[in-house]
């Protein structure tokens, strides 16, 4: 038999008499003869651990998996990570346990999710987060749902254009099958147009408008008096902000928003081509009811003894199936215990150095781009945190094409001349320098010849 | 398992000063954060705990030990499919040459995670015996949500506004909650007293309704365990009204190597990677839960899509030379609302993709040869436990289960025991509790998923607690009643928790 198979023909022969069976397949006898599947599955055949380490090796050789150095952002970011995070993460009773119905012998996990509520709702400055979502983008979504329901006379949910393009496809999926109408808000020199935005208010039937922190070009936006011109009508703010950099911008709930989104990946967690990452939401006490997911709550037991466990599921869907707040559930568990050792390695003032760290490494990347001679600043005078956007004079793709072949992706290109880069704290001067140098050294006529 | 409470907060062993990271000093420190406008800076420091790391790593360590997994025993947690999630499975997503892939660098630099992503695809579309697949969904339900999206989209192109959807009453509460929030409207169809679906009842409702009917979800095994017999005729009665048939993957476990949901006329179903294919639930996730579509259906999928492609090029100096590859196809951002289109996104970037090599390297372990076992053997384990404390549980269905059996309680109820004092008994013996109290067509059920990586000896180890447990319930019912007793704590309150909700540290200090 195979090894995750134990079962003896001795086995087969007892477990099928108590059956009362003649053979595995008569187990199937229920199955209409039209339905029963009689080939064999076209799939390679058993590898063995051997042959699939082999395999995967070849997979991942340079040639297939070619590891550049990374200046990409839009999403997805490169950030350090203490080694400890992950060999903790593996611990089979984490790993290997699912949602934690039983109380009483899942506490490992209802303990550390409450720690990461607690560690949300403190960088977002927000009341209550739940115990997270699959990823930034539909944590986005949701909340636009949760605009939308809460919403007693409503016409759209107003989004702005700074918002990550992707995200943005997300909400309106979800919104065009949901069935409400989203409305895009126009930016002006890269940021949130304002008269545009107070004309939408104004016209009134508003159920809420997102925005994303710092925005989708690494711009940090100025979003006073938002919330307020919002709430005058009912509707509510949602602020999607990069939680990293939540060490030093201000709080989306001193922005006064009232629900708090954003994807988690960029807490340390690799980037593994896109995921997993961890969608987080958190919100005001006043709308605690209408947040979906998973949440964990403080309680005691029988003995006296403080204990955690999952509560508030009259919001949800295995109680109240199509009244549900969301169909999700389950949470994205193992990455929020990701960022939760993370934040405890990081700590206070780890999370802070990160952001320095790369707010320093973007502006000085910058500078030197600037200097170049090569780029102009897409969004002149516009503060940015550790992505930002530029163009280029020539063409940005055979530029592109030649930092690749020297191992560096430098950066996502977000128009026909316009580069985004983003700096971490991974990034030392060195390779700062040497893209640099790349760029600097880079002459298209003999790219092209 | 450590049986007693280790009750620390992360943020109470925290000590100002302490630090449990290293960071290169050596950077360019012309720009700070200084020069940001106040007006954008949070006024005060997130209170985030300070701790050495060696304080971190204990204090993590000591949490798991009060956590029960796969790994520390039998979870036979009825309709989640607790397998054993294999450790080379961990070793390959964990290859650093993955976990340092951007998911926007260009294609041709990552064409080894191209090709696990796409000979993904195309395993999951043999054994579903449908055309393709999209794995951008993040988990189950999304992947409900997203095949409804499908139904919606191909309904949507054909000019035709159907808004209702046929779900059994025996259904998991997640498939009603996906419709809702895909904007459909949940119409219930009966089930006979043996837990299948009353046909009577769904033919009624398509000849009331049927040009309205968008889809008719459905498990199958059902959420009783139960192999819907006339499932040839369901699909096809849909199909006559013009509605698709939605397959929920979550007992797909059961027809490993004997049946397939395309086979049975489904057009749209969803995969759980974390049941089926053996990829860890990680107390709740990441999983994966890819949708696949029957021929016909492809275009509506969810983009980003990975395709395989051939590119001719004419070299000057090499002449006309074929590139063989794997490219990404973002979509555009008008699909939404244009038919014949992807439907849109529904993720930030492709899925879990760590949590993809997970089952890709699952699927490559058993290969085809083992596959086909995977469904005969988890039945085989199932039907054994069935036959074997059906004297002590009541079994309200005899006749075949597939791989998960439903006992509604107790034969013997006189002494008050209920199905949730059995669960909570079981934990008392280093057994994780079946699923409880669902499904709701009986008052007591207990539903046991064996997997088929468990071995006759635990199966019969359970049994045989199985068995004790009832005789307790005789001869100390309060024993059971008061269970757990040796568990790191007790029996929560629940309506302490609900009615003054604390969630966060700093509510608890209020």
């Amino acid at each position: 038999m195979f090894k995750y198979f134990p079962h003896t023909e001795e086995d087969l022969q007892e477990m099928l008499k108590a059956a009362g069976a003649k053979s595995v397949h008569d187990l199937f006898d229920d199955v209409p003869e039209a339905a029963r599947f009689k080939r064999e599955y076209e799939l390679p055949e058993a590898l063995s651990e051997t042959d699939l380490r082999l395999f995967f090796e070849q997979l991942t050789a340079p040639d297939n998996a070619m590891q550049l150095v990374c200046f990409a952002g839009a999403g997805c970011y490169d950030h350090y990570a203490p080694s400890v995070v992950q060999n903790l993460i593996q611990r089979s009773e984490f790993l290997t346990s699912y949602t934690p119905y039983q109380a009483e012998i899942s506490q490992g996990t209802l303990h550390y999710i409450f720690e990461y509520q607690s560690m949300i709702a403190e960088l977002t400055g927000m009341d209550i987060a739940n115990a997270s979502m699959y990823d930034g983008a539909t944590a986005t979504a949701e909340a636009a749902m949760m605009a939308w329901g809460n919403a007693k006379k409503a016409n759209c949910v107003l989004m702005s254009e700074t918002v990550d393009p992707k995200v943005r496809r997300v909400v309106e999926t979800y919104a065009h099958f949901h069935g409400f109408p989203i409305k895009l808000v126009p930016a002006v020199n890269g940021v949130l147009d304002r008269s545009a935005l107070d004309k939408e208010i104004a016209e009134g039937g508003v159920a809420g408008l997102i925005v994303q922190q710092p925005n989708y070009y690494g711009i940090v936006e100025n979003y006073t008096g938002i919330a307020d011109a919002l709430h005058e009508q009912k509707g509510i703010f949602v602020v999607n902000a990069n939680p990293s950099d939540l060490a030093i911008l201000k709080t989306p709930a001193e922005w006064g928003a009232d629900v708090a989104v954003g994807e988690g990946q960029s807490l340390g967690i690799p980037m593994t081509f896109g995921g997993p990452g961890v969608g987080y939401m958190a919100c005001t006490e006043k709308l605690m009811r209408k947040l979906p997911g998973r949440i964990v709550g403080q309680t005691l037991d029988n003995r006296g003894q403080r204990a955690f466990v999952l509560t508030l599921q009259a919001r949800e869907q295995h109680i109240r199936r199509q009244k549900a707040t969301s169909n999700i559930c389950s949470n994205q568990s193992l990455m929020a215990l990701y960022v939760t050792i993370y934040l405890s390695l990081m700590g206070k003032e780890g999370l802070r150095e990160v952001a320095e760290m790369s707010y320093a490494g973007a502006h000085s990347l910058r500078d030197k781009l600037i200097a170049t001679g090569k780029f102009k600043d897409t969004f002149p005078g516009q503060p940015f945190f550790n992505e930002f956007c530029v163009d280029y004079e020539g063409d940005l793709e055979a530029l592109l094409d030649e930092c690749t072949a020297n191992g560096y992706l430098a950066g996502v290109q977000v128009g026909e001349k316009t580069l985004m880069l983003a700096v971490t704290e991974q990034r030392s001067t060195e390779e700062i320098d040497e893209l640099v140098e790349i760029i600097q050294q880079f002459k298209e006529e003999e790219a092209k010849a | 398992m450590n049986r007693t409470l280790y009750g620390n907060l992360i943020f109470e062993l925290s000590k100002k000063g302490r630090k449990g990271y290293s960071l290169p000093q050596d950077y360019d420190r012309t720009h700070t954060t200084a020069e940001l406008p106040e007006a954008l800076r949070r006024k005060e420091a997130a209170r985030l705990p300070e701790c050495d790391e060696l304080t971190v790593v204990r204090h993590y360590t000591n949490l798991s030990h009060n956590n029960f997994g796969v790994n520390d025993g039998f979870y036979p947690l009825g309709s989640c499919t607790m397998k054993y999630n294999p450790v080379i499975n961990e070793e390959i997503a964990g290859m650093k040459a993955f976990a340092g892939l951007h998911p926007l660098q260009p294609a041709v630099t990552c064409q080894g995670a191209l090709e696990v992503y796409y000979n993904l695809q195309e395993s999951l579309a043999e054994l579903a015996g449908l055309s393709e697949f999209t794995l951008n969904p993040c988990a189950g339900a999304h992947g409900e949500l997203t095949g409804l999206m499908v139904i919606r989209a191909y309904h949507e192109s054909q000019g035709d506004i159907r808004t209702k959807v046929l779900i059994p009453d025996s259904a998991h509460g997640t498939n009603p909650a996906s419709a809702a929030v895909c904007g459909l409207e949940v119409v219930e169809v009966k089930s006979l007293a043996d837990g299948t679906v009353d046909v009577d009842h769904l033919r009624q409702l398509l000849s009331e309704m049927g040009s309205e009917v968008a889809a008719m979800m459905m498990t199958n095994p059902n959420t009783l365990g139960i192999f819907e017999p006339r499932v040839l005729e369901i699909t096809e009665m849909v199909h006559k009204a013009g509605g698709l048939m939605y397959y929920d993957g979550a007992n797909l476990n059961a027809l490993l190597g004997e049946c397939r949901p395309g086979d049975m006329g489904f057009d749209v179903m969803h995969i759980n990677l974390h049941k089926t294919f053996s990829t860890p639930h990680g107390g709740g996730g990441p999983g994966s839960g890819p949708v696949g579509v029957r021929k016909g259906l492809e275009q509506f999928l969810p983009t980003p899509r990975v395709k395989k492609v051939v590119v001719n090029y004419d070299l000057p100096e090499d002449g006309p030379t074929e590139w063989e590859g794997f490219i990404v196809d973002w979509g555009t951002a008008s699909d939404i609302n244009n038919s014949n289109k992807p439907l849109g996104s529904v993720g930030n970037f492709f899925g879990n993709f760590g949590v993809m090599l997970k089952a890709y390297t699952y699927i490559l372990s058993l290969g085809s040869e083992n596959i086909k076992h995977v469904g005969p053997l988890a039945t085989l384990n199932a039907n054994y436990i069935k036959e074997r404390l059906r004297d002590s549980y009541l079994l309200p269905i005899s006749g075949l289960c597939k791989h998960e059996v439903v006992f509604d309680g107790l034969v013997d109820k006189s002494s008050g025991v209920t199905t949730m004092d059995v669960a909570k008994r079981l934990l008392d013996y280093g057994y994780h509790a079946p699923t409880i109290y669902f499904p709701l067509l009986f008052h007591e059920s207990l539903m046991i998923e064996p997997t088929e990586n468990e071995s006759k000896e635990t199966i019969d180890a359970f049994i045989d607690v199985m068995h004790k447990i009832a005789k307790e319930a005789k001869t100390d019912p309060e024993l059971v009643k008061t269970a757990p007793h040796n568990t790191p704590i007790g029996r929560v309150d629940d309506v302490l928790a609900a009615k003054n909700p604390i969630t966060t540290y700093w509510k608890s200090k209020e």
